[in-house]
Protein backbone atom coordinates (compact mmCIF):
# COMPACT_ATOMS: atom_id res chain seq x y z
CA UNK A 1 0.00 0.00 0.00
CA UNK A 2 1.83 2.84 1.18
CA UNK A 3 5.03 1.82 0.89
CA UNK A 4 4.81 0.27 -2.42
CA UNK A 5 7.18 2.38 -4.58
CA UNK A 6 5.61 2.22 -8.17
CA UNK A 7 1.70 0.83 -7.93
CA UNK A 8 1.57 -1.83 -10.03
CA UNK A 9 -2.06 -1.04 -11.09
CA UNK A 10 -4.91 1.85 -11.08
CA UNK A 11 -6.32 -0.24 -7.70
CA UNK A 12 -3.51 0.33 -5.80
CA UNK A 13 -2.39 3.26 -6.49
CA UNK A 14 -5.89 4.13 -5.32
CA UNK A 15 -5.54 2.59 -1.87
CA UNK A 16 -2.55 4.18 -1.46
CA UNK A 17 -4.08 7.63 -1.62
CA UNK A 18 -6.91 6.79 0.95
CA UNK A 19 -7.41 8.53 4.25
CA UNK A 20 -9.01 7.10 6.90
CA UNK A 21 -12.30 8.98 8.37
CA UNK A 22 -10.15 9.94 11.83
CA UNK A 23 -6.51 10.10 9.89
CA UNK A 24 -6.21 13.84 10.67
CA UNK A 25 -6.55 13.48 14.12
CA UNK A 26 -3.64 10.51 14.12
CA UNK A 27 -1.30 13.02 15.86
CA UNK A 28 -3.78 14.26 18.77
CA UNK A 29 -4.57 10.47 19.33
CA UNK A 30 -0.80 9.89 20.31
CA UNK A 31 -0.37 12.72 21.65
CA UNK A 32 -3.75 12.26 23.95
CA UNK A 33 -2.71 8.80 24.86
CA UNK A 34 -1.22 8.34 28.62
CA UNK A 35 0.86 5.34 28.82
CA UNK A 36 -0.24 2.80 30.40
CA UNK A 37 -2.86 4.56 31.48
CA UNK A 38 -5.18 5.37 28.80
CA UNK A 39 -4.41 4.96 25.19
CA UNK A 40 -6.47 5.65 21.91
CA UNK A 41 -5.70 4.66 18.24
CA UNK A 42 -7.53 4.18 15.03
CA UNK A 43 -7.59 0.86 13.74
CA UNK A 44 -8.06 1.95 9.87
CA UNK A 45 -9.47 0.33 7.10
CA UNK A 46 -11.00 -3.25 8.97
CA UNK A 47 -12.77 -4.82 6.35
CA UNK A 48 -16.86 -5.10 7.84
CA UNK A 49 -19.67 -6.74 6.32
CA UNK A 50 -23.26 -6.59 7.37
CA UNK A 51 -24.97 -9.60 6.93
CA UNK A 52 -29.02 -9.63 7.00
CA UNK A 53 -30.14 -13.40 7.43
CA UNK A 54 -32.35 -15.51 9.74
CA UNK A 55 -30.01 -17.38 11.56
CA UNK A 56 -32.46 -20.61 11.63
CA UNK A 57 -32.68 -20.10 7.91
CA UNK A 58 -30.51 -23.11 5.70
CA UNK A 59 -29.04 -19.81 4.05
CA UNK A 60 -28.02 -18.75 8.00
CA UNK A 61 -26.48 -21.66 8.53
CA UNK A 62 -24.23 -21.82 5.36
CA UNK A 63 -23.62 -18.28 6.24
CA UNK A 64 -22.52 -19.44 9.69
CA UNK A 65 -20.23 -22.19 8.26
CA UNK A 66 -18.29 -19.36 6.48
CA UNK A 67 -18.04 -17.07 9.81
CA UNK A 68 -17.69 -19.22 12.09
CA UNK A 69 -21.22 -19.11 14.22
CA UNK A 70 -24.19 -16.57 14.15
CA UNK A 71 -24.19 -14.66 17.58
CA UNK A 72 -27.95 -15.55 19.07
CA UNK A 73 -29.01 -12.80 21.04
CA UNK A 74 -27.98 -8.76 21.76
CA UNK A 75 -24.18 -8.69 22.71
CA UNK A 76 -23.30 -11.77 21.49
CA UNK A 77 -19.95 -11.99 19.46
CA UNK A 78 -19.05 -15.16 17.46
CA UNK A 79 -16.47 -15.91 15.02
CA UNK A 80 -13.12 -17.55 14.29
CA UNK A 81 -9.39 -16.71 13.97
CA UNK A 82 -9.44 -12.97 13.51
CA UNK A 83 -13.03 -12.65 11.48
CA UNK A 84 -15.93 -11.86 14.02
CA UNK A 85 -19.48 -11.48 13.87
CA UNK A 86 -21.40 -8.86 15.90
CA UNK A 87 -25.17 -8.86 16.98
CA UNK A 88 -26.70 -6.19 15.95
CA UNK A 89 -30.48 -7.47 15.44
CA UNK A 90 -32.46 -10.57 15.63
CA UNK A 91 -31.66 -10.75 11.81
CA UNK A 92 -28.99 -8.65 11.83
CA UNK A 93 -24.77 -8.99 11.85
CA UNK A 94 -21.94 -7.17 11.49
CA UNK A 95 -18.54 -8.89 10.32
CA UNK A 96 -15.48 -7.45 11.01
CA UNK A 97 -12.28 -8.52 9.45
CA UNK A 98 -8.26 -7.79 8.98
CA UNK A 99 -8.11 -5.18 6.09
CA UNK A 100 -6.60 -7.90 3.89
CA UNK A 101 -9.92 -9.64 3.56
CA UNK A 102 -11.08 -7.17 1.40
CA UNK A 103 -11.59 -8.23 -2.14
CA UNK A 104 -9.91 -5.09 -3.19
CA UNK A 105 -6.42 -6.49 -1.61
CA UNK A 106 -7.42 -10.35 -2.83
CA UNK A 107 -9.65 -11.59 0.22
CA UNK A 108 -12.05 -13.85 -0.62
CA UNK A 109 -14.43 -13.43 2.52
CA UNK A 110 -17.18 -10.89 1.14
CA UNK A 111 -17.46 -13.41 -2.25
CA UNK A 112 -17.74 -16.67 0.12
CA UNK A 113 -20.52 -15.10 2.20
CA UNK A 114 -22.13 -13.84 -1.23
CA UNK A 115 -21.94 -17.13 -2.17
CA UNK A 116 -23.54 -18.99 0.88
CA UNK A 117 -26.14 -16.44 0.90
CA UNK A 118 -26.99 -18.10 -2.49
CA UNK A 119 -31.03 -17.27 -3.18
CA UNK A 120 -32.11 -17.43 0.15
CA UNK A 121 -33.77 -14.67 1.86
CA UNK A 122 -31.58 -11.89 3.23
CA UNK A 123 -28.42 -9.43 2.51
CA UNK A 124 -24.53 -9.55 2.00
CA UNK A 125 -23.50 -5.92 1.84
CA UNK A 126 -19.83 -4.43 2.16
CA UNK A 127 -20.02 -1.93 4.58
CA UNK A 128 -15.75 -1.26 5.37
CA UNK A 129 -16.17 2.14 4.57
CA UNK A 130 -19.70 3.21 6.99
CA UNK A 131 -17.75 2.89 10.11
CA UNK A 132 -13.98 3.18 11.41
CA UNK A 133 -12.24 1.59 14.02
CA UNK A 134 -11.31 3.46 17.40
CA UNK A 135 -9.16 1.18 19.89
CA UNK A 136 -9.45 2.39 23.39
CA UNK A 137 -7.05 0.60 26.04
CA UNK A 138 -5.47 1.14 29.86
CA UNK A 139 -7.06 0.80 32.91
CA UNK A 140 -8.94 3.97 32.48
CA UNK A 141 -10.72 3.39 29.30
CA UNK A 142 -13.61 2.18 31.44
CA UNK A 143 -13.59 5.38 33.40
CA UNK A 144 -13.43 7.59 30.04
CA UNK A 145 -15.94 5.90 28.08
CA UNK A 146 -18.71 5.98 31.56
CA UNK A 147 -18.38 9.68 30.59
CA UNK A 148 -20.47 9.66 27.90
CA UNK A 149 -22.01 6.16 27.59
CA UNK A 150 -25.09 5.00 29.85
CA UNK A 151 -24.43 1.29 29.78
CA UNK A 152 -23.40 -0.58 33.26
CA UNK A 153 -19.69 -0.94 31.91
CA UNK A 154 -18.43 -2.90 34.94
CA UNK A 155 -16.54 -6.05 34.78
CA UNK A 156 -19.49 -7.87 36.58
CA UNK A 157 -22.34 -6.75 33.71
CA UNK A 158 -19.98 -6.35 30.95
CA UNK A 159 -18.01 -9.36 30.14
CA UNK A 160 -14.86 -9.23 27.75
CA UNK A 161 -16.14 -10.77 24.93
CA UNK A 162 -19.51 -8.65 24.50
CA UNK A 163 -20.52 -6.04 21.36
CA UNK A 164 -23.57 -3.77 21.95
CA UNK A 165 -25.13 -0.92 19.82
CA UNK A 166 -25.75 1.84 21.78
CA UNK A 167 -24.50 5.56 22.72
CA UNK A 168 -21.52 7.46 23.11
CA UNK A 169 -20.97 11.02 24.01
CA UNK A 170 -24.58 11.17 22.27
CA UNK A 171 -24.06 9.46 18.84
CA UNK A 172 -24.65 5.73 17.68
CA UNK A 173 -22.38 3.67 17.87
CA UNK A 174 -21.29 -0.41 18.36
CA UNK A 175 -19.17 -0.67 21.31
CA UNK A 176 -17.36 -3.88 21.84
CA UNK A 177 -15.20 -4.77 25.20
CA UNK A 178 -12.63 -7.04 23.28
CA UNK A 179 -10.60 -7.62 27.07
CA UNK A 180 -10.67 -6.43 30.23
CA UNK A 181 -9.40 -3.36 29.18
CA UNK A 182 -9.83 -2.46 25.98
CA UNK A 183 -12.85 -1.37 23.94
CA UNK A 184 -13.59 -0.99 19.96
CA UNK A 185 -15.77 1.64 19.15
CA UNK A 186 -17.24 1.81 15.51
CA UNK A 187 -18.51 4.97 15.22
CA UNK A 188 -20.08 6.11 11.64
CA UNK A 189 -17.26 7.66 9.68
CA UNK A 190 -19.20 11.42 9.53
CA UNK A 191 -18.95 10.45 13.29
CA UNK A 192 -15.14 9.44 13.86
CA UNK A 193 -13.62 13.26 13.88
CA UNK A 194 -16.13 14.44 16.58
CA UNK A 195 -15.97 11.24 18.86
CA UNK A 196 -12.42 11.56 18.67
CA UNK A 197 -12.48 14.83 19.56
CA UNK A 198 -14.97 13.59 22.51
CA UNK A 199 -12.32 10.45 23.79
CA UNK A 200 -9.70 13.22 23.48
CA UNK A 201 -11.22 15.65 25.98
CA UNK A 202 -12.09 12.60 28.03
CA UNK A 203 -8.92 11.53 28.58
CA UNK A 204 -7.04 14.50 29.23
CA UNK A 205 -7.67 14.78 33.33
CA UNK A 206 -5.67 11.38 33.15
CA UNK A 207 -2.56 13.28 31.77
CA UNK A 208 -2.16 15.56 34.83
CA UNK A 209 -0.97 13.62 38.04
CA UNK A 210 -4.14 12.51 40.12
CA UNK A 211 -5.47 14.92 43.18
CA UNK A 212 -5.89 13.64 46.72
CA UNK B 1 -35.57 10.31 31.35
CA UNK B 2 -37.39 7.33 30.58
CA UNK B 3 -35.98 3.73 30.72
CA UNK B 4 -37.41 1.57 28.24
CA UNK B 5 -37.16 -1.93 28.87
CA UNK B 6 -36.53 -3.28 24.92
CA UNK B 7 -37.67 -6.90 24.20
CA UNK B 8 -34.73 -7.82 22.64
CA UNK B 9 -31.61 -5.30 24.32
CA UNK B 10 -32.87 -4.94 28.15
CA UNK B 11 -33.21 -1.63 29.48
CA UNK B 12 -31.99 1.34 27.76
CA UNK B 13 -32.19 5.31 27.50
CA UNK B 14 -34.77 6.83 26.33
CA UNK B 15 -32.95 9.10 24.02
CA UNK B 16 -32.07 5.40 22.03
CA UNK B 17 -35.46 5.34 21.02
CA UNK B 18 -37.82 6.83 18.72
CA UNK B 19 -41.51 7.76 19.08
CA UNK B 20 -43.56 6.04 16.14
CA UNK B 21 -47.53 7.37 17.50
CA UNK B 22 -50.13 5.51 18.30
CA UNK B 23 -50.42 1.40 18.00
CA UNK B 24 -53.66 -0.39 16.61
CA UNK B 25 -54.45 2.00 13.76
CA UNK B 26 -55.28 -0.46 11.33
CA UNK B 27 -55.05 0.80 7.54
CA UNK B 28 -58.35 1.06 5.61
CA UNK B 29 -59.48 -2.22 4.27
CA UNK B 30 -60.58 -0.54 0.71
CA UNK B 31 -58.59 2.81 1.13
CA UNK B 32 -60.07 3.70 -2.10
CA UNK B 33 -63.79 3.74 -1.42
CA UNK B 34 -62.97 6.36 1.41
CA UNK B 35 -64.23 9.56 1.24
CA UNK B 36 -61.71 12.68 2.06
CA UNK B 37 -62.82 12.72 5.37
CA UNK B 38 -62.38 9.52 6.19
CA UNK B 39 -59.29 9.07 4.70
CA UNK B 40 -58.06 12.73 6.70
CA UNK B 41 -59.30 10.40 10.00
CA UNK B 42 -57.59 8.04 9.09
CA UNK B 43 -53.90 9.99 8.50
CA UNK B 44 -53.98 12.56 10.95
CA UNK B 45 -56.33 12.08 13.93
CA UNK B 46 -55.14 10.13 16.89
CA UNK B 47 -56.52 9.74 20.76
CA UNK B 48 -56.00 12.09 22.89
CA UNK B 49 -55.71 9.98 25.79
CA UNK B 50 -55.26 10.67 29.18
CA UNK B 51 -54.16 7.59 31.22
CA UNK B 52 -53.29 4.44 29.74
CA UNK B 53 -52.13 4.61 25.82
CA UNK B 54 -50.78 2.07 23.77
CA UNK B 55 -47.96 3.50 21.33
CA UNK B 56 -45.42 2.61 18.87
CA UNK B 57 -41.58 2.61 19.84
CA UNK B 58 -38.82 1.77 17.12
CA UNK B 59 -35.30 0.92 19.28
CA UNK B 60 -32.98 3.14 16.68
CA UNK B 61 -29.78 2.92 18.09
CA UNK B 62 -29.51 -0.98 19.11
CA UNK B 63 -31.66 -3.83 17.69
CA UNK B 64 -33.65 -1.51 15.34
CA UNK B 65 -36.70 -3.07 15.42
CA UNK B 66 -40.21 -2.00 16.43
CA UNK B 67 -42.35 -2.92 19.34
CA UNK B 68 -45.32 -1.53 20.57
CA UNK B 69 -45.73 -0.21 24.74
CA UNK B 70 -48.44 0.53 27.11
CA UNK B 71 -47.71 3.92 28.92
CA UNK B 72 -49.70 6.31 31.25
CA UNK B 73 -49.78 9.21 29.40
CA UNK B 74 -49.94 10.77 33.22
CA UNK B 75 -47.58 9.46 35.10
CA UNK B 76 -45.00 7.71 32.34
CA UNK B 77 -45.39 4.33 34.00
CA UNK B 78 -44.60 1.66 30.82
CA UNK B 79 -47.19 -0.87 31.84
CA UNK B 80 -46.33 -3.51 29.37
CA UNK B 81 -44.14 -3.62 26.37
CA UNK B 82 -45.40 -6.18 23.52
CA UNK B 83 -44.74 -7.25 20.26
CA UNK B 84 -45.77 -5.84 17.00
CA UNK B 85 -49.02 -7.26 15.77
CA UNK B 86 -50.47 -8.52 19.30
CA UNK B 87 -53.65 -7.69 20.84
CA UNK B 88 -53.30 -4.84 23.63
CA UNK B 89 -52.57 -6.59 26.37
CA UNK B 90 -54.65 -4.44 29.04
CA UNK B 91 -58.34 -4.27 29.55
CA UNK B 92 -58.76 -1.99 26.51
CA UNK B 93 -58.18 -4.04 24.47
CA UNK B 94 -61.06 -6.82 25.33
CA UNK B 95 -63.95 -4.20 27.02
CA UNK B 96 -64.40 -2.54 23.30
CA UNK B 97 -65.86 -5.96 21.52
CA UNK B 98 -68.27 -6.38 23.88
CA UNK B 99 -69.70 -2.54 24.61
CA UNK B 100 -68.43 -2.04 20.74
CA UNK B 101 -71.59 1.17 20.57
CA UNK B 102 -69.88 2.87 23.72
CA UNK B 103 -66.40 2.92 22.75
CA UNK B 104 -67.11 4.25 19.28
CA UNK B 105 -69.10 7.31 21.32
CA UNK B 106 -66.30 7.88 23.21
CA UNK B 107 -63.79 7.77 20.18
CA UNK B 108 -66.45 10.41 18.07
CA UNK B 109 -65.70 12.68 21.00
CA UNK B 110 -61.91 12.83 20.80
CA UNK B 111 -61.76 13.21 16.67
CA UNK B 112 -64.80 15.59 17.16
CA UNK B 113 -67.04 16.15 14.76
CA UNK B 114 -66.69 12.74 13.35
CA UNK B 115 -69.87 10.70 12.33
CA UNK B 116 -70.11 7.16 13.99
CA UNK B 117 -69.53 5.30 10.82
CA UNK B 118 -66.41 7.08 10.39
CA UNK B 119 -65.30 5.97 13.36
CA UNK B 120 -66.17 2.56 13.12
CA UNK B 121 -64.40 2.33 10.32
CA UNK B 122 -60.81 3.90 11.00
CA UNK B 123 -60.29 2.31 14.05
CA UNK B 124 -59.85 -1.10 14.24
CA UNK B 125 -61.89 -3.13 17.39
CA UNK B 126 -59.02 -3.46 19.51
CA UNK B 127 -57.68 0.09 19.15
CA UNK B 128 -60.41 2.00 20.57
CA UNK B 129 -59.79 3.77 23.74
CA UNK B 130 -61.98 4.18 26.49
CA UNK B 131 -62.66 6.81 28.57
CA UNK B 132 -63.66 5.16 31.51
CA UNK B 133 -60.14 3.91 31.47
CA UNK B 134 -58.81 6.46 31.50
CA UNK B 135 -61.06 7.80 34.79
CA UNK B 136 -60.27 5.32 36.72
CA UNK B 137 -56.17 6.65 36.91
Amino acid sequence: MAETAAPANSAQKNLSLRVSPAAPLGGAFEAGSVKGVVELREVSFLTMVGLRVDRNSDAGQRIAAVTGGLPAASGGVSGTGDTSVLWLGPEEFLVVAPTEAHESLGGDLIQALREALADGAGQVVDLSANRTTFELTGPRARAVLEKGCSLDLHPRVLSAGTALSTEIGNIPVVLWKTGEESFRIFPRASFADFLGRWLLDAMREYASPEVP
Amino acid sequence: MLLISCPNCGSRDETEFHYGGQAHVAYPESPNELTDREWAEYLFYRDNTKGAFAERWLHSTGCRQWFNMLRDTVTYEIQAIYPMGSPRPDAAGKVTAETGTASTAADSTTTGSAAPSIAATSTSPTSSTTAPEGATK
